[in-house]
């Protein structure tokens, strides 16, 4: 048992670092530091600069552009990028969709899609939500009907991130009404460009605008679209479903916030003297700090567990250890970050304030910290809610 | 990074597990709490025989160089068994003393009878009034002659009532609460003006309080240096609080087996009662607990050899409070599930939650623990 890293992977953390430090442009790196959004083009920026270098898809087999690297390295890349902090490559494409064509699409799928998904010229986003299939996701009613070489695909979406900016969309749709809810079940890829496709967005909280409706109404998807069997969908859900839970515990993430929430408390005063030499907040941070602690180990464990086992594609329901327990901290530091700014959370600087020539209302980097702490609040319900996590260890774990 | 045991400390987990499984039930550890020792002397000749008083002590001392890692194991199997024996006092703690305030003739005389088994240890350090504040001293040594005399009364040390020796802290110069004028000295339970009144502690292992009455020391029964002894009393008690993390682990996953196997086999409204979601959920929060602080155990015994003093006490200050809060919740839990039988002397979770929590009160509870760290700045203010 050791728990050091190796001298090895001392000096590839060396290397990512220093990598972000000389390529990632320094306006990119601010926004996600003061918690602002970060648009399109600086993500596709960011995206080509790390797919010129090899690492836009590390994880990906390295047939497909992957970089071979074992879990531990691929986690050390993911903390690094979190803490840096640089932006996550887009999840719909490289975490999810991706996985599912390189394992179960064709040839000719591969070739069309992969490259494009590696270097963001398509920007995906996912369809399996549904205003009746939430948690449920399985009784989904969106239909396809196959007419010649095509289907007609009937229905409505929501939560779709960033649908805004997509070019395709990822699709469970009902192929058959009559089998049992998971049987009828296919994955189409449909060009967001197609008649009868709408996105009305869905404001949120926060007043941010990631989130989307996106309404089908006789949208033609060709059959060669269709991902590996008709009514098999369910099955390749299921493994990205799995595979999105990797690195959701997003620890660093946590700690790149902490940092900022110490940086934060030196500023601001309480009882005449910095926030950060108040006792109970003290505590509060320390609190949350063993938290994560436990949990950066916890994570460890899991990637060490997966580097011995090979990459099976399956997850170990332990990880669904980290998404409680990493949605709880990171929800606990977007709150903890709000209180650092005391009153001055309260300003509302949204959409209206673009383009506007009025200075932001002072301090400027208070304006993210309560829209960010109620836009986390999201993390404990993606993904499969907190609730879910737990009957799947209760289940699978426990045997309950 | 490397989570597995070795092959050698693999060998030493399953033959201690497969000793506590087949001699350490539930009823035989009755019979050895109901025993005037309050343990068994032949379990602890047992350990002896497996060499597990000699683990932590170098070579060249007569021990088998075990590292932190090989105590955690050890300690994790008596946690799961709920063993009785004083091998935290003697070997995690005293040990800690021999090994790293011994001298040469100090260790060359005390480390093999440790080592046998021969010669029980215990830490003679908190007082009435000391809570869990380890520079606060009031038991004087006052200088006499070539040596000290000793006056004062120490409070809940650990299997005090069986040691033959105590390590006993005393002041030699300064107030009360001075980081600096605090000694060690190693005292014979037999020596004149010693008194000890032995007792049961909640969880059924044993203690003592102990007086000192003008009791007569030599320089030779000082350990390390008579004006800085704290920080050698720091060094062991981060040792023994990795140690004591490790046995929670063990006192954690065993209530926490029990309790699932519990949900499955009792049976409410026609169905086994690990149905209702509602009592997997808190499940699911006592497997959560038990992995998040295995982790920190983890973490514990990684840091208990560093020499990186601060970060050292940084972590076991993280480990003992998140060992602490989780143990509550899973401890407080597995009583809920059970329901009324959890209530019961007659079954054994009571007896772990009663473990559990005697473990977070003993060198510091969560609350105390998180104080420290928030004063010392938090983990990443290193």
């Amino acid at each position: 048992m050791d728990l050091r890293f190796t001298d090895e992977e001392v000096a590839f953390r060396e290397e990512v670092r220093s990598f972000f430090k000389e390529n990632l442009p320094e306006d990119i790196r601010g926004k996600l530091i003061d918690g602002e959004h970060i648009d399109k083009d600086d993500l596709v920026t960011w995206t080509r600069i790390l797919n010129a270098k090899g690492w836009a898809v590390p994880h990906w087999p390295v047939e497909y552009g992957g970089t071979g690297w074992g879990p531990m390295k691929q986690y050390i890349f993911l903390e690094e990028l979190q803490k840096f902090p640089a932006p996550a490559p887009l999840a719909f494409g490289v975490n999810m969709v991706g996985p599912v064509i390189y394992t179960f699409a064709t040839e000719e799928q591969k070739k069309r899609f992969l490259p494009r998904i590696a270097n963001l010229d398509d920007w995906w986003c996912q369809g399996f939500s549904e205003p009746g299939a939430g948690s449920d996701l399985a009784s989904l009613k969106t239909r396809a009907v196959r007419e010649g070489d095509h289907y007609v695909v009937n229905g409505q979406k929501t939560w779709t991130t960033l649908a805004q900016y997509a070019d395709w969309i990822f699709c469970l749709v009902r192929t058959d009404p009559e089998a049992k809810k998971q049987q009828g079940i296919s994955f189409l890829l449909i060009d967001m460009k197609t008649p009868g496709i709408e996105v009305r967005p869905i404001v949120t909280i926060d007043g941010g605008r990631e989130i989307n409706e996106v309404f089908l109404t006789d949208v033609r998807v060709p059959v060669e679209n269709l991902v590996g069997e008709e009514n098999r969908g369910w099955d390749y859900a299921k493994f990205l479903l799995g595979n999105e839970r990797t690195n959701i515990a997003r620890v660093g993430i946590s700690k790149q916030r902490i940092a900022r929430i110490r940086e934060l408390a030196a500023k601001e005063m309480s009882g005449g003297r910095p926030l950060i030499e108040d006792e109970r907040f003290r505590e509060k941070l320390a609190s949350i700090e063993i938290d994560l602690k436990a949990l950066e180990i916890t994570q460890l464990r899991v990637v060490a567990a997966d580097a011995k086992r090979g990459n099976t594609g399956k997850p170990d329901p332990a990880s669904s250890i980290l998404k409680i327990k990493g949605s709880e901290i990171q929800q606990a530091t977007t709150h903890l970050l709000m209180q650092v700014m005391g009153p001055h959370a309260m300003p509302y600087q949204g959409e209206e304030m673009e383009g506007s020539n009025e200075p932001p209302i002072e301090p400027d980097y208070a304006a993210s910290a309560a829209p960010g702490y109620f836009n986390y609040r999201k993390v404990s319900i993606y993904g499969g809610s907190n609730e879910i996590q737990k009957n799947i260890i209760a289940k699978a774990v426990l045997g309950l | 990074m490397d989570f597995d045991l070795s092959e050698e400390q693999s060998i030493l987990k399953d033959s201690l597990d497969r000793l506590l499984a087949d001699k350490y039930g539930f009823e035989e550890r009755k019979r050895h709490m109901a025993s005037s020792d309050g343990w068994s002397p032949e379990m602890w000749a047992r350990y002896a025989e497996m060499g597990l008083m000699a683990l932590p002590f170098t070579e060249e001392d007569g021990g088998l160089a075990g590292t932190p890692v090989e105590t955690m194991i050890v300690m994790e199997s008596f946690g799961r068994a709920l063993a009785l024996e004083p091998y935290f006092p003697t070997v995690v703690l005293g040990g800690g003393f021999l090994r790293i305030g011994g001298n040469d003739d100090q260790r060359a005389e005390f480390i093999p009878q440790v080592a046998e088994g021969a010669l029980k240890l215990a830490f003679a350090h908190t007082e009435r009034n000391s809570r869990y504040d380890l520079n606060h001293v009031e038991t004087t040594a006052t200088k006499d002659g070539g040596g000290y005399v000793l006056n004062g009364a120490k409070s809940v040390v650990l299997h005090g009532d069986s040691a033959d020796k105590l390590f006993v802290t005393a002041r030699t110069a300064g107030g009360t609460r001075d980081e600096n004028g605090v000694a060690v000295f190693m005292v014979d339970v037999a020596a004149d003006g010693v008194s000890r009144r032995g007792y049961p502690t909640q969880d059924g292992q044993r203690a003592a309080q102990v007086a000192f009455d003008n009791v007569k020391v030599d320089s030779a029964d000082l350990f390390g240096n008579a004006e800085d002894g704290l920080a050698l009393v720091r060094e062991v008690v981060d040792i023994g609080i990795a140690a004591l993390c490790a046995e929670a682990i063990g006192v954690m996953s065993g209530m926490h087996e029990l309790t699932v196997e519990y949900l499955k086999v009792r049976k409410q409204f026609g169905v086994p009662i690990g149905q209702f979601q509602a009592l997997q959920h808190k499940a699911v929060d006592m497997f959560v607990a038990t992995e998040q602080a295995r982790s920190m155990a983890l973490y514990a015994a990684m840091m208990a050899d560093s020499d990186d003093l601060d970060e050292r006490a940084r972590a076991m200050h993280a480990a003992k409070a998140e060992i602490g809060r989780g143990g509550r919740v899973v401890g407080e839990n597995a009583i809920q599930l059970h329901g009324g039988v959890g209530m019961t002397m007659e079954y054994a979770v009571g007896h772990y939650f009663k473990r559990m929590t005697m473990l977070d009160v003993a060198f510091g509870d969560a609350d105390h623990h998180l104080r420290a760290l928030a004063a010392e700045g938090g983990l990443s203010a290193a």
